[in-house]
């Protein structure tokens, strides 16, 4: 079922999708829809656009797993509009047709601005397409059973075929259609998760039954050993059949006995041994227990799977153990059972006084050559994930270190700075008439936004707490869907599918934006091929397949990482290479276009080299240790954005006579 | 084909408009700014205010200035659109006060 409403959805989609872009056939309805979008279909098209992959699926992960941190990302991408509207909107739409270098460029007409700004539209567009694949690729993988390539090849061949076939027209429709439907449902499940309030472990520690009969792990407790597991030996020393900790096991803290019927328990926290009483020297072995069970996946190297010591399969086959799902109440405040119906500000105190579950993993290499990850608990008080600081991206936070403070700092103002540099945003001021319905679209644009970034937090917390967060999704991309699946199947099908339709929306701008870039900038203005319409058109499609094919590859590469971080490196590049040159050329008349080539390069140069050089890449990527990293911290913009800025003044102040907009205008009119 | 920004012949009405908006924009831009800068240095050195509880219903600091921080963007945007708006209307009385001065020339 979930999947014929799934199907349905998606092609629906796209059959709009072809219908529409087969009335286009001209360059300017090509890339910018005849610039006829009305102005509040583009603003929820803005949203549509802007609520990507890494919006949804990456930021509910986030809170999901690490609470407020994952809403800082919301903050950071609602801030930069502000940056947008206020400072680049009109005099963008004033000054350009199609794409962002010819706002730049209209000016100077100067191949080398054309050139710079044609490279860098396709670098960030690349690099802001990696987290939409992986982001498709994590979502296809439970609601189709594909694996994580099949999925990128999956939405990569669609998109290529919708942007191939269709273009801006068609864009702006499938965005502003997947954006209000992402709000509306997006609502629906924030009132289902206030209704619902929280339930606490014990009320169903039983059954093992989650909310809405999925079955999860909570955090046992007090669990008593098996008979004959235990004993009190004659000196009263307490002792349970503890396994060996043999190859990496040595150094953890954790305990692991047999069962009868050889399911290796592993555990944190055995029950504190009563004091010895003098006239009772064996102690009852029904008051020995354990606390914080483990669970232990182990990869034999014969690849053979199991599940704490027993065969585990990802299907439902009746004869082997499956991976439950997790994150829970361990206690609600004044150890109620559950909350009922809570209110939007009563769903945060009642978190912040309640201890919740939460699951890390840890990776284990065997005496016999078995790969082994160890997912445990440990119980968090609520008030600490409800400030900034408990995630690994935010950790900088609370350090005492100067470095990780300006790692966080770096990243925030890149969010700031990168909306407003984002090709595929920039072309939505294309699409409409004027510079005040590009206004009046922006202010739409960040009023669904910021209602839904509002609603990130519901959806976050409440798939951090609702027994629906996955062991195997280590980045909580799949934590929104898996939440709407605790509701119903329908609204998992449904969310899931315009999750999907967003990936695919957001991806069809991003290619259309890149195509631009090298047909519009690159083949027409600066190495002057002439062209005509139908030409153009033709070449910004091929074009199309060839980035759609880049960021398939990519996609597959990068799947090990968190599409909201992946997302930062792409604001992160966005902001140093684009938005000075931007913002110098609106605001200071001694810009001249050897100051802006020279900008753009060194900002995406830069910032570029910085995240190549930075720790988060050596572990992630290349594997080797983050201490070793050149780069003190992992985000480059606090450093790029002014190195780009001081460059572009440097330059420009060297080149005043040949360079600024009077001096080249001055010439022509000579030469003419 | 003129240069709005060039300045050495006097400005025309529609270009004094641009400059206005410009302004207005660059005024919330700061105001926003300030805002958004105060919640990041907040967060980097006094992270442990940011869970002090607000008079808003107890929720803590972190969430009301994070929400805050969205409701403030939102009003800001639509104070624009109006300031604009007002400036595009004013447009009609500066073009007939400019058109006299311009024939009379």
């Amino acid at each position: 079922m979930p999947i014929v409403v799934f199907l349905l959805f998606v092609s629906s989609v796209l059959g709009l999708s072809f219908y529409l872009g087969s009335k286009t056939r001209s360059a300017k309805g090509y890339y910018a829809a005849h610039g006829q979008i009305h102005w509040f279909v583009n603003g929820v098209a803005f949203a549509g656009d802007y609520l990507s992959a890494a919006s949804f699926l990456g930021i509910c992960g986030m809170i999901a797993l690490y609470g407020y941190d994952g809403f800082l990302y919301s903050i950071g991408y609602l801030a930069g509009w502000i940056v947008a509207l206020l400072v680049v909107a009109e005099p963008l739409k004033r000054l350009g047709r199609y794409t962002f270098a010819d706002a730049l460029d209209s000016r100077f007409h100067s191949r080398g601005i054309k050139l710079t700004a044609a490279i860098s539209t396709l670098v960030v567009s690349v690099f802001y397409l990696i987290p939409q694949m992986v982001g498709a690729g994590a979502l296809v993988k439970p609601l189709l059973g594909l694996e994580h390539y099949q999925g990128v090849l999956i939405v990569g061949a669609v998109v290529t075929m919708i942007v191939v076939t269709a273009g801006m027209v068609s864009t702006s429709w499938v965005q502003f259609i997947k954006g209000s439907l992402l709000v509306v449902f997006c609502t629906v499940l924030t009132v289902l998760i206030l209704r619902r309030g929280f339930v606490a472990d014990h009320a169903h520690e039983e059954s093992a039954s989650g909310l809405g009969g999925v079955s999860y792990y909570p955090f046992e407790e007090n669990v008593p050993f098996p008979p004959g597991i235990s004993e009190i030996t004659a000196d009263g020393v307490w002792n349970f059949n503890e396994l060996k900790p043999t190859g990496g096991w040595s150094d953890l803290p954790f305990h692991r006995f047999a069962q009868a019927d050889g399911r290796i328990v592993t555990f944190q926290l055995a029950a504190r041994l009563p004091p010895p009483v003098a006239d009772m020297p064996v102690t009852p072995i029904e008051s020995l227990g354990y606390s914080g069970t483990a669970h232990v996946m182990t990869t034999k190297p014969d690849g053979s799977v199991l599940l704490d010591g027993l065969p585990y399969s990802a299907t439902s086959d009746p004869n082997s153990r499956k991976l439950l799902f997790v994150g829970s109440i361990h206690s609600l405040p004044g150890n109620q059972s559950s909350t009922g119906p809570l209110g939007p500000i009563s769903f945060f105190t009642t978190l912040a006084d309640s201890t919740i579950v939460q699951w890390s993993s840890k990776k284990v290499d065997e005496a016999d050559g078995s790969k082994t990850v160890v997912y445990y608990p440990r119980l968090t008080k609520g008030s600490d994930l409800l400030v900034p600081g408990a995630s690994p991206t935010f950790k900088g936070v609370r350090s005492e270190k100067l470095a990780d403070k300006l790692d966080f700092l770096s990243l925030m103002l890149a969010l700031f700075c990168g909306t407003a540099s984002l090709p595929h945003i920039l072309i939505r001021y294309y699409t409409v008439r004027d510079e005040s319905a590009a206004r009046k679209s922006t202010v739409v644009g960040i009023a669904v936004i910021g209602f839904f970034y509002v609603l990130t937090l519901y959806m976050g917390f409440g798939a951090m707490v609702s027994g629906t967060l996955s062991l195997t999704d280590p980045q909580g991309n799949m934590a929104a869907p898996l939440l709407a699946k605790s509701f119903n199947p329908l609204l998992f099908a449904l969310i899931s599918a315009i999750a999907f339709t967003t990936v695919l929306g957001t991806v069809a701008g991003l290619i259309l934006a890149a195509s631009g870039a090298v047909a519009h900038d690159l083949m027409e203005n600066f190495l002057k091929i002439k062209m005509n319409d139908h030409e153009k058109v033709r070449a910004g499609k091929i074009v199309a397949v060839v980035v759609g094919v880049v960021a398939m590859v990519l996609g597959i590469l990068f799947k090990q990482m968190n599409v909201s971080f992946l997302v930062g490196w792409a604001f992160n590049v966005a902001a140093s290479a684009n938005l000075p040159a931007l913002v110098m050329l609106l605001f200071w008349r001694g810009t001249t276009k050897q100051g802006i080539t020279a900008s753009i390069a060194v900002g995406m140069v830069a910032s570029v080299a910085w995240i190549l050089l930075s720790g988060k890449v050596y572990a992630d990527v290349y594997g080797l240790d983050p201490k070793t990293a050149w780069m003190p911290f992992s985000q480059p913009g606090l450093v790029t954005i002014p190195l780009s800025f001081v460059v572009l003044v440097i330059v420009s102040l060297m080149t005043q006579r040949t360079g600024t907009a009077e001096a080249v205008a001055r010439q022509r009119g000579t030469t003419a | 084909m003129e240069d709005p920004a060039d300045s050495s012949t006097p400005l025309h009405p529609s270009a004094r408009i641009m400059a206005r908006n410009a302004r207005v924009g660059l005024i919330l831009f700061f105001v926003y700014l300030v805002l958004y800068g105060g919640f990041m240095l907040l967060n980097a050195f006094a992270p442990q205010v940011m869970g002090t509880p607000t008079f808003v219903g107890g929720a803590n600091l972190a969430l009301v200035y994070g929400v805050g921080l969205i409701a403030a963007a939102l009003l800001l945007a639509l104070l624009y659109m109006f300031l604009c708006r007002a400036v595009s209307s004013d447009a009609a009385l500066d073009a007939a006060a400019a058109a006299p001065r311009s024939e009379s020339r």
